[in-house]
């Protein structure tokens, strides 16, 4: 029952979205936006490997943050929660956003890391599988935790400005992480190396969905 | 907290700090009140009688502050909210003061009072961790909805912090004992090679700062339920 409702709130997400294509819109602007900038600031410089898989993961970082608080905070804005909350249960509603922002967020990924290869010419990646795993793995953990912050504030009065700031410190190990992984992948590292990366972030990714199903409830009946 | 482990607690502290700051370091100690000289830390090494303490105090605050908040979520009582900021309130003044104590023990040892080192993140993340929570709460206005969404943040940045204290030091490069490329002190929890008067003296200040932090908790509690009870009665007039 659960898992078919979770369903059709993924497939609402994505009806609603597709209406007025505003977050995707923004989004992909704002990955220009961003890029350009960092092309700007390098000009003639040559940075360091280092400096480049920093940035990148900061690029995703704010694309995440600006994009996906807005599962629960268009949800308050239309008003259309408390329909939602008399019609589904509080987990098929968490599972099914999660999972949306999952989608978003990779794809915006995705996005993100191939015109980075194909801007940054000093930005050269070895091995490619770890660094498509990063972005997949890293996307699952940004979502996991930014699922229930987006849920915290979107009861709260400022929204814009405090999703990044309740987020940063939690999503920190990740981001170090997946910039540790990055690097490696840019060393041309084997795969074999970068497992321990790998494991920290699939433990993150878990931990971080377990805790949020166990409390979402209570900020959505909130 | 009665009257008699009050004072007992002023009279401990005074004693851990009389010892830890004029109990004399020399080679080869001799009598009871005399300190090993460690070379590499020399003098420095007496920080650790007030910098280990108060950090573990903090992160006593941080659970402390993060159990009230889920026994919040549990039972709706508005009193386990008001413990669970006294708490974070003291942890955030702890977590200040073992950072600074930190930071000048760097400069000393290590040569610059912020290096990066993992366990200096950790430590930078919890103070941020604390300023989140505080801003959370100040944008509520309404009582009952920002005592669930501040419990139900700290519970999520609770299960974070094992992956600063385990994870993060066995990954990166770094100074403090127990980091990776150390071999002599791997391990979650750090082998003690202090000596014996030395680790006396340590876990005296440690069980001396634990039983402060209740102190001031308990103080803290008494002082904010006296708040909201004013507030109650002018509310009413």
């Amino acid at each position: 029952m659960t898992f078919i409702t979770s369903y059709h709130i993924f497939i609402k997400e994505f009806v609603s979205e597709f209406r007025t294509r505003y977050a995707l819109n923004a989004l992909l602007m704002f990955v220009v936006t961003t890029l350009s900038i960092i092309l700007f600031s390098i000009g003639k410089e040559s940075p360091t490997q280092d400096i480049l898989s920093g940035t990148l993961w900061i690029v995703i970082f704010f694309s995440a943050m600006s994009g996906l608080s807005r599962t629960f905070v268009a949800e308050e804005e239309r008003g259309t929660s408390m329909t939602l909350r008399l019609l589904v249960n509080s987990s098929s509603v968490y599972i099914g956003k999660l999972f949306y922002n999952f989608i978003l967020i990779l794809v915006l990924s995705v996005i993100i890391g191939i015109s980075y290869l194909l801007f940054i010419k000093e930005f050269t990646v070895k091995s490619f599988d770890i660094f498509w795993m990063t972005i997949f793995l890293g996307s699952a953990g940004l979502a996991s935790a930014s699922t229930i912050l987006a849920a915290i504030i979107a009861k709260a009065n400022t929204k814009g400005t405090l999703f990044p700031v309740l987020a940063f410190p939690i999503l920190l190990p990740l981001l170090l992480t997946c910039i540790n992984a990055t690097k490696l992948s840019t060393e041309g590292a084997f795969m074999s190396e970068a497992v321990k990366e790998f494991q920290i972030l699939i433990s993150f990714t878990v931990v971080m969905v377990a805790t949020s199903f166990l409390v979402f409830d209570f900020v959505w009946k909130d | 907290m009665k009257m008699w482990l009050k004072i007992s607690v002023s009279v401990w502290i005074t004693g851990i700090i009389i010892a830890g700051i004029a109990f004399p370091m020399v080679r080869g100690p001799h009598t009871w009140y005399e300190f090993p000289f460690i070379p590499g830390l020399e003098e420095k090494a007496r920080n650790i009688i007030f910098h280990v303490p108060i950090s573990w105090a903090t992160v006593v605050a941080f659970i402390m502050s993060m159990y009230y908040g889920s026994m919040y979520l549990r039972k709706k009582d508005m009193d386990y909210d008001l413990r669970s900021v006294s708490s974070a309130s003291l942890g955030l003044l702890l977590c200040v003061l073992a950072t600074l104590t930190g930071a000048v023990w760097a400069k000393f040892n290590w040569g610059s009072f912020w290096n990066w080192d993992p366990r200096q993140t950790s430590i930078f993340i919890l103070l941020l961790i604390y300023g989140a929570y505080f801003v959370l709460r100040s944008a509520i206005d309404e009582e009952e909805r920002r005592a669930t969404l501040s419990s139900v943040y700290s519970i999520i940045a609770g299960v974070t912090v094992p992956f600063f204290i385990f994870v993060m030091p066995r990954i990166m490069s770094g100074l403090h004992p127990g980091s990776l490329g150390d071999e002599q002190g791997k391990g979650p929890v750090l082998e003690f090679k202090m000596a014996t008067n030395m680790l006396m003296v340590f876990f005296a200040s440690l069980i001396g700062f634990t039983v402060l932090y209740f102190w001031m908790y308990t103080l803290k509690v008494r002082l904010m339920r006296i708040e909201r009870h004013v507030q109650q009665i002018t509310e009413t007039e």
